[in-house]
């Protein structure tokens, strides 16, 4: 009896109810493990519908206060990106590719470099405007960078710009980005077109098991997609999607007498097989027609305590000066357009980590690649 | 005995013992020393109070239920000196926030806190009930006051770590935060207030703790009535333990009560919904217009579906909670949503506070006019129910937005009885005003919610202005 009714639930009732649950559930488990469709259903966006798109790729560790978060769905992240809108007829599309200097680490999106390009107002000479679009990732590694232009092909780009740094071309850093570890198959695909120098069978791919490819096993992922829906509302109503404090600690100036950097403990001589040139090679391969201007992004250059034998907390001068020439050289050999803006910019207008600019320091930054990228819009 | 029935008149003391431990387990880590072992205890020791300060003065009644109560004391004395064996156990295993008193320690200050407790009774049995039922209510109040006033509570924590040793300047407001204590308190000054005026029955000691303690709507309600809940105590006995009627019915409210908490108000706010922080962010008015409804539904699906969930474990262990939702922004007059959003509180608010106040209103000499009387009433049980989520400026004018809601809906109701009544032939105008009544319903409530929310009447303020187009 319920509420002094007769109820017609009874145990046997009560267990069909709960054995239909469970085999319907162990099913649709089992589909959505076979069909897998974490890329399709990362195509299915709010943004650039509902929602503005974002102006940089998602990536937070506090997405309550910053209404951004991480995660690894490719195709996700670009469907919440302004890049996925259609291109303007009136659009000189520009992909901006990078780290977290070129995503804009502590820089409300205007004062981006992206933003800051956005801002000159710049036009082709054929009278479209210059629209550049951030898909710089706070992450140092050129595998994730190819990863991103790979994925991005399809946006119609008229240019593309590629700030690089020493620190994201060590080879065993390759795999080491997460996005990079929870995209086996589209870095393995990248792996063999452009015949890598890579481990395809790299032990730190992530490869889920039929069953990790369930619901159940790829909750995380679809939380992470739903989550990315919802804080796309606080991101449209506040336009916020970085949590900038309001004081950090600055970039060293002071250093150990140390010399080292990465597995090398004394100063040696760099080669390709130390670095990662054939990853740069390949995506200027994949950009086909698209020109790309490689850019030796600006760092910071320390003048205080052994900065006689390291820039900065990063580089040791020892190992950066050889990458530059290697750089220069690469560039020159190819005949890739390349500007080298590594001191470029005053050492005051760097904030937390000596590739990291302070608005000042962006604005500085863009006008110089405004001036790089002149030639391409005649 | 029927098999279903076999050990029945065990479950109360299954209810009791559930009950406590709960309270000990689901409170939250304090910073004063021993402040979540000592605040659920002391909840413990006030229904003690509150049941001795309630029975019947009448020394047959207390007889009949005398070796049940005794009983009930050693099994909750044991219970808390048993809460503080966690001391010696792993804080991985421990149900206290941290480590407790010795149980040495804890068993002698219970049997000093009994002796006190008792002192007090026997010196309230021979005073007058009617002040010493009165006082109580008073210092109930009292410590409500002290907990939900930000300096008091401040300055109750700084005492408590002085006593403790602990850096006094440390002290905030959320050192004490007691679990369950707002509701705990509306438990105990209803039963106080009942005893005074006759309503309550007789209660032993176990259906009075358990009443006050009850595991499921401990936290946030519902608040039920002593008489109606010992009623469901009392026929434990007969419970089918393993009913299927029961189990599905609870089984199917603690899921409708897990969705509208864990899918809808939690994705509701993952951003979706207006905060402190966003108010001070948003870019455009329709933004903030956005986000506020979805806090008011994120709010509403919280509440709602943790009371759904409370139900649904209360009827799994045999008691029927009262309701406290029904459909609160679907209502077309302030009043009716008052009527059907937290029902409880707001029941309770109406039965002891604007009960009470317009009849003392009435039987003054001279008796002022109905509409003052009604206007006086309504907003001092709204500012009472605004008050007791917090004494903040921010409430108080919640409540009396909602006071002078009311009063305004009362005066026009009053006025537009008969032309309202004239609609019952005119479905379509009657339809047609009834979704205007509830657009304008929605919106009071839904614009109130900022003072609700948000901390300072500044921020308030600013927020309430922009929502208007003012001051972007």
């Amino acid at each position: 009896m319920v509420n002094g009714q007769s109820s017609i639930v009874n145990w046997r009732v009560i267990g069909r109810v709960l054995g239909k649950t469970a085999v319907l559930f162990l099913l649709l488990n089992a589909l959505f493990a076979w069909l897998y469709p974490l890329e399709a259903l990362g195509k299915l966006s709010l943004y650039n519908r509902l929602l503005p798109g974002r102006l940089r790729l998602p990536y937070g560790e506090n997405p309550a206060e910053s209404y951004n978060l991480s995660l690894h769905n490719v195709p996700a992240m670009l469907a919440s990106h302004a890049i996925s809108q259609p291109k303007g007829a009136d659009e000189f599309r520009v992909l901006l590719v990078g780290d977290s200097g070129t995503w804009g680490w502590f820089l409300d999106n205007a004062d981006t470099l992206a933003g800051q390009l956005n801002g000159l107002g710049l036009a082709a000479a054929d009278g479209r405007s210059v629209r550049v679009y951030n898909l710089g990732y706070p992450v140092m590694a050129l595998s994730k960078d190819l990863l991103l232009l790979d994925a991005a092909r399809q946006t119609d780009p008229d240019l593309i710009l590629w700030p690089v740094t020493l620190e994201s071309f060590p080879r065993d850093k390759q795999v080491f980005p997460p996005l990079v570890q929870n995209n086996p198959e589209r870095l393995r695909r990248l792996i063999a077109t452009y015949e890598l120098d890579l481990d395809a069978a790299d032990g730190r791919f992530v490869t889920p098991t039929f069953w990790q490819r369930s619901l159940v096993g790829q909750r995380r992922s679809l939380a992470d997609w739903l989550r990315l829906q919802q804080f796309g509302f606080a991101w449209a109503a506040t336009g916020i999607d970085q949590t900038i404090p309001a004081e950090f600690e600055p970039r060293r100036s002071d250093f150990e007498a140390d010399v080292s950097w990465q597995t090398f403990t004394e100063p040696a001589t760099l080669t390709t097989g130390d670095l990662a040139f054939d990853v740069l090679t390949a995506g200027f391969t994949l950009a086909g027609d698209v020109p790309v201007l490689l850019i030796n992004e600006p760092m910071f250059i320390s003048r205080g305590q052994n900065s006689d034998l390291r820039y900065n907390s990063f580089y040791p001068r020892w190992a950066y000066d050889q990458y530059r020439a290697m750089l220069a050289a690469a560039a020159a050999a190819h005949g890739w357009p390349y500007l080298d803006l590594w001191d470029a910019i005053p050492a005051a207008e760097f904030s937390d980590t000596p590739v990291h600019l302070t608005a000042v320091g962006s604005k500085l930054y863009a006008d110089m690649v405004a001036e790089g990228i002149r030639p391409f819009l005649e | 005995m029927d098999k279903g029935r076999k050990g029945q008149n065990g479950w109360g003391w299954v209810l009791l013992i559930g009950s406590t431990l709960a309270i000990y387990w689901l409170q939250a880590p304090l910073a004063p020393r021993f402040a979540d072992t000592l605040l659920p205890t002391a909840t413990l020791a006030l229904a003690v109070l509150g049941w001795l300060l309630t029975r019947p003065p009448d020394a047959a009644a207390r007889q009949t239920t005398w070796p049940e109560d005794r009983l009930t004391l050693f099994v909750l004395f044991a219970l808390v000196v048993g809460m503080a064996f966690n001391r010696y156990l792993d804080g991985a295993y421990r149900l206290t926030a941290s480590r407790p008193p010795s149980p040495w320690l804890t068993a002698v200050a219970l049997l000093l806190l009994g002796g006190f407790v008792l002192l007090i009774a026997r010196l309230t049995d021979r005073a007058d009930q009617r002040r010493v039922l009165t006082g109580s209510i008073v210092l109930v109040v009292g410590l409500f006051v002290v907990l939900k006033s930000a300096p008091l509570a401040t300055a109750a924590a700084q005492f408590w770590r002085s006593l403790s040793g602990q850096n006094p300047s440390l002290a905030a407001p959320a050192d004490l935060a007691w679990l369950g204590f707002s509701y705990v308190a509306f438990r105990l000054i209803h039963t106080l207030r009942d005893r005074q005026t006759g309503l309550l029955p007789h209660l032993s000691l176990r259906e009075y703790v358990t009443y006050i303690i009850f595991a499921p709507a401990f936290i946030a309600g519902p608040i039920d009535r002593a008489e109606r809940f010992v009623q469901d105590i009392r026929a434990l006995p007969q419970l089918v333990v393993l009913d299927a009627a029961r189990f599905g019915e609870a089984g199917l409210r603690i899921a409708a009560g897990l969705f509208k908490k864990l899918v809808i108000a939690d994705s509701l706010a993952q951003g979706m919904s207006l905060t402190a922080v966003n108010a001070t962010q948003v870019t455009s008015p329709l933004a903030l217009w956005a986000l506020l409804y979805g806090y008011a539904l994120r709010l509403y699906f919280d509440f709602a579906g943790y009371t759904d969930i409370a139900i649904g474990v209360g009827l799994l262990l045999g008691i029927r909670l009262p309701e406290n939702f029904n459909r609160p922004y679907l209502q077309t007059n302030i009043t009716t949503f008052w009527q059907s959003w937290h029902m409880t509180l707001s029941s309770w608010a109406r039965f002891y506070v604007f009960t009470p106040l317009s009849r003392t209103l009435l039987r003054r000499k001279p008796r002022p006019s109905p509409t003052l009387i009604v206007f006086i009433a309504q907003i001092a049980t709204m500012t009472t129910i605004g008050l007791w989520h917090g004494l903040t400026w921010t409430f108080l004018i919640w409540g009396l937005w909602h006071g002078v809601g009311l009063f305004i809906h009362k005066q026009w109701s009053d006025r537009t009885r008969r032309w309202y009544r004239a609609l019952e032939g005119k479905p379509g105008q009657k339809r047609a005003w009834a979704l205007f009544g509830w657009f304008i319903t929605f919106h009071f409530v839904v614009v109130g919610w900022v003072w609700f929310l948000l901390p300072d009447v500044d921020q308030a303020a600013a927020t309430f202005a922009k929502l208007l187009g003012i001051g972007w």
